[in-house]
């Protein structure tokens, strides 16, 4: 079959159709294998009801499943972990914990993958980044000791209401391309929080810098303990703080978030994995299904309608809140 | 940095430098994790928990899943790094270190360039990503 008459996303899905038969034939041919007795419940832990859906099913939903939910998620401007946390953990059999794991190390994966490139065309400022990246991080590592303390139905409340202001947030914020800064604060001076980038769509060199800095970095406070609590990465708040509070044009709001959800994730995401909240079966689909469904995401953005895609993951975070506020109300 | 080199829409060399760093290093992880995944599924390398007991454990909290499949926590998995789930870990942790690995370089380049307050940002970040990962601060669990 000569490849080269296939458009990239035909070779991208092509690809992830390899990935999931090769998943498939693997899985069957270790479906012989006889299950060892494991170490009897003791001390009022107990296993979970059999569904009687064999082991090798889920990670190959989760993996056409994540394809699917990274392809909406480029489409609509969000990040994946803020939709795989309220959607698996809603439609899925895992507890939380694991959830919150595998969509921390979704997330990271996603940041680490497109922070090269955002780096090197200076959409994501280094600069700009660490002051925020440190308090973020370090309110990351607080808020998932916090989400781990915290009774799963609290947990679960909590992350229904903030997956409904979420919606809300996306549906009524406006983000300003170029925001006007008519002058740079003292603390973004002393952080030396300015730069300039060469946007290729008017071929400007756009000059930037930041104001409101202190209230922004107070703002990180609660988007990292947020992230670390919940798992969901934190692009959703990171832009409107960058954009509308302290001033940082489109362009480098959303690089930098991006590549910040490296750093902020990484430490939230030690946690949970130190925690034993990370299930290889499960969480490596996850990763892989997203990325792939980025990247033919990206492919498909000049041909999708954005506006139609944006209303119905609004539509979807609504639910999927809901519906784990109704779990943590124990409806 | 250069307030020249700030303003001509270029990234400075530590911000090509972490870059660089950053692309090896993240998807040398995610190569490593579909290859250990494949091992793993396939049955090549056997689990320390049985594949079939993962759907009865995953419905579960974590501290039943650590009990009863006898899992260790923390920096345990590595003496387990021969068993097929585990040795997914490895690409998993690589993924989880790089942001550590890549702010080391930035703090003598920050203190060359006589940026002190930036250095002992970057000093701190390093700081905290490793006692996140260290495992030393403990918490509770479900």
């Amino acid at each position: 079959m000569k490849m080269d008459h296939l458009r990239l996303p035909a070779k991208i899905a092509l690809f992830a159709l390899f990935g999931v038969l090769l998943f498939a034939v693997a899985a069957y041919a270790s479906g012989n294998e006889t299950a060892s007795a494991m170490a009897a419940a003791t001390d009022g832990a107990h296993l979970g009801p059999d569904t009687g859906v064999a082991w090798w099913v889920w990670p190959l939903v989760l993996l056409f499943f994540c394809f699917i939910l990274g392809i909406i998620a480029v489409l609509a401007g969000v990040g994946g972990g803020v939709l795989y946390v309220p959607l698996v953990s809603g439609f899925f059999p895992f507890h939380l914990d694991f959830v919150r794991g595998a969509g921390l190390m979704v997330a990271l994966a996603g940041a680490l993958a497109a922070g090269p490139g955002l780096l090197k065309r200076n959409f994501a400022s280094l600069r700009l980044a660490m002051p925020v990246a440190l308090i973020a991080s370090s309110c990351a590592i607080v808020g998932a000791y916090l989400g781990m303390a915290l009774p799963t139905n609290v947990v679960q409340l909590c992350l229904g209401g903030t997956i409904m202001f979420i919606a809300i947030l996306l549906l009524v914020s406006k983000n300003t391309a170029h925001p006007v800064v008519t002058k740079q604060d003292a603390l973004s001076l002393a952080l030396g929080m300015d730069g300039a980038y060469h946007d290729p769509a008017t071929g400007e060199l756009v000059q930037w810098k930041t104001h409101r800095t202190l209230p922004g970095l107070l703002l990180f406070i609660v988007i990292g303990v947020m992230a670390g609590m919940f798992g969901l990465g934190a692009g959703w708040a990171n832009v409107p703080v960058l954009n509308l509070m302290m001033g940082a044009p489109l362009k480098v709001a959303v690089g930098t978030s991006k590549f910040l959800l490296s750093i902020t994730d990484t430490s939230a995401a030690w946690v949970y994995l130190n925690k034993g909240c990370v299930i290889p079966l499960m969480a490596i689909p996850s990763i892989i299904g997203l990325m792939l469904g980025s990247f033919v995401g990206v492919r498909l953005l000049a041909k999708a309608k954005p506006t139609f895609i944006r209303y119905m993951v609004i539509g979807v975070l609504l639910l999927a809140g809901g519906k784990a506020l109704m779990k943590g109300l124990g409806i | 940095m250069s307030e020249q080199l700030k303003h001509n829409g270029k990234a400075s060399p530590a911000q090509i430098t972490y870059a660089n760093m950053l692309f090896y290093g993240a998807w040398s992880g995610l190569g490593i994790m579909v290859i250990t995944y494949l091992l793993y599924v396939s049955g090549l390398i056997s689990p320390h928990v049985p594949l079939k007991e993962i759907p009865l454990l995953w419905s579960q909290p974590v501290n039943t899943y650590l009990e009863i499949g006898n899992v260790p926590h923390g920096w345990g998995w590595t003496a387990l790094i021969a068993k097929g789930d585990f040795l997914n870990f490895v690409g998993i942790v690589l993924l989880a270190s790089m942001t550590l690995v890549c702010y080391i370089p930035l703090i003598p380049s920050l203190m060359k360039r006589g940026e002190k307050g930036m250095a002992l940002m970057a000093f701190a970040e390093v700081l905290v990503l490793a006692l996140a990962a260290s495992g030393l601060v403990n918490g509770g669990g479900h």
